[in-house]
């Protein structure tokens, strides 16, 4: 239960007006970021059910079309699982590397379903740079989140 | 707990993933396919919101209040003498405006002007900053309870400067307001003394950009942009920001309105029927250069 409600927490707090700049963007990082984390290290911890509902939440906030980022959280934790093996024993580097390709392909999948479900041509940049921030943060969040992962979210008591 | 057998956990723990895919798919294609049920999710979720982030927002606002408190301290000098000078110059603007509104009457009265019934109005707390990627849009509080007043769905917010955007949903404790700058929002607007029509444009940047004004009377730099009735979508003559052209020299519109960091927004119903008004020139002929010192301070923020 952990991550799924850790990552629920964050995405509410990053809704309070805390008036930073890109705060918008930080939500689909951090959503993007943990998803591929669990995925990677923990993935029994963060069901298909869960992942769809925190997509669903992270639409409502982000008032992106309902569905569209359950959709694509789940499309990211299925290919993430179906990798992982690989994944596991890198270094660091690459796993942010596939990270920097997955959290890029995600948000351009996220730009391309909202211009198509709002049909017309949204810009491109609010995409870019929400992926920026997510490839820029995700050191910052592995490291908390292998923290966790040892201790409080540790197997035993998740 | 029923316990099921290993093999048949591996088979649904295998078979939950497609099915919540393609419920998920389900929900994009039902809320396409039905707006109401759209807005029916994002009011019943803002309702279910709201009280959870009115709990969190006192701390945040002490945190704001007590971090800016620090750098105040070190600023105040510097703070004194900007008031001193913004005091000295709204002096000037108070003799400006009761001279304007003695005049004013007197042109009403002279016209046999009949005033508009007054909006009614109710003030909510902005608890969270719930815009997207692709979205600026606030929650805002609403403190009555929303069932004997009209409901508030295309209400015009205002912050303590200017309009800030218009009620788009409206729950029994929350309503969703779309900010100007959202790339969703058009509003019709008058610009300068002439009250030339434009459309303003969000564009999710900072400012939203002037569209379709008349090609042989361009926006000036400075010009007071205020709300148009045009469309009968909002009340003519209220204030929303001053004309400013970018460095691709386009008209931009720089808003009043605190946009980044709205804490209070008042919301009007006007009535359904507004009357056809052409706006009122807001720009004195003695005042010309006010609009500059207008877009100066808010430059400042």
């Amino acid at each position: 239960m952990f991550p799924s409600v850790t990552l629920l927490a964050g995405l509410l707090v990053l809704g309070l007006p805390f008036g930073l700049p890109g705060q918008a963007s930080l939500r689909p990082a951090l959503a993007v970021g943990c998803v591929f984390f669990w995925s990677i290290y923990r993935p029994a911890s963060l069901p298909a059910a869960l992942t769809a509902l925190i997509g669903l939440v992270l639409d409502l906030l982000e008032y992106t079309p309902p569905g569209l980022w359950a959709v694509l959280l789940l499309g990211l934790e299925w290919l993430t699982v179906a990798l992982r093996r690989q994944l596991v024993p890198m270094k660091f580097r690459v796993i942010w590397a596939v990270f920097a390709g997955f959290a890029l392909g995600a948000m351009a999948l996220a730009w391309a379903g909202q211009s198509l479900l709002c049909a017309r041509l949204l810009p491109v940049w609010p995409s870019a740079l929400a992926a920026g921030a997510a490839i820029a943060l995700y050191p910052a969040l592995a490291a908390g989140l292998i923290r966790a992962h040892r201790g409080p979210a540790a197997v035993e008591q998740g | 707990m029923i316990r099921l057998s290993i093999p048949l956990r591996q088979a649904l723990s295998k078979l939950t993933f497609p099915v919540m895919l393609t419920l998920s798919l389900g929900v994009v294609l039902v809320g396409r396919a039905d707006q109401s049920f759209d807005s029916h999710l994002h009011t019943g979720f803002d309702d279910l919101m709201a009280p959870v982030y009115a709990l969190a927002d006192p701390p945040v606002q002490a945190l704001a209040s007590s971090t800016s408190a620090v750098g105040h301290l070190f600023m105040l000098s510097s703070e004194n003498a900007a008031l001193r000078a913004e005091n000295a110059r709204l002096a000037q603007w108070q003799a400006v405006a009761l001279a304007l509104e003695a005049q004013n009457n007197a042109l009403k009265a002279a016209l046999n002007y009949t005033p508009a019934n007054p909006p009614a109005a109710v003030t909510g707390e902005v608890v969270a900053d719930t815009g997207g990627v692709y979205s600026r849009s606030v929650l805002v509080l609403v403190p009555t309870p929303a069932s004997t007043a009209p409901s508030l769905v295309g209400a015009v917010a205002m912050d303590g400067r200017g309009v800030a955007g218009r009620v788009i949903e409206a729950g029994a404790r929350a309503a969703r307001v779309l900010l100007i700058t959202d790339i969703n929002s058009r509003i019709p607007v008058a610009l300068g003394a002439s009250g030339a029509p434009a459309l303003m444009a969000g564009t999710n940047g900072d400012d939203p950009k002037l569209l379709y004004w008349s090609p042989g009377n361009p926006p000036n730099e400075g010009d007071v942009v205020l709300t148009s009735a045009q469309g009968g979508a909002f009340p003519p003559g209220l204030p929303v920001g001053v004309v400013h052209y970018d460095s691709q020299n386009n008209p931009v519109v720089l808003p009043f309105a605190d946009l980044p960091a709205l804490r209070l927004l008042r919301l009007f119903t006007y009535p359904e029927t507004l009357p056809e008004l052409t706006p009122i020139p807001h720009v004195a002929p003695a005042a010309r250069h006010a609009p500059t010192a207008l877009q100066a301070h808010h430059r400042r923020h």
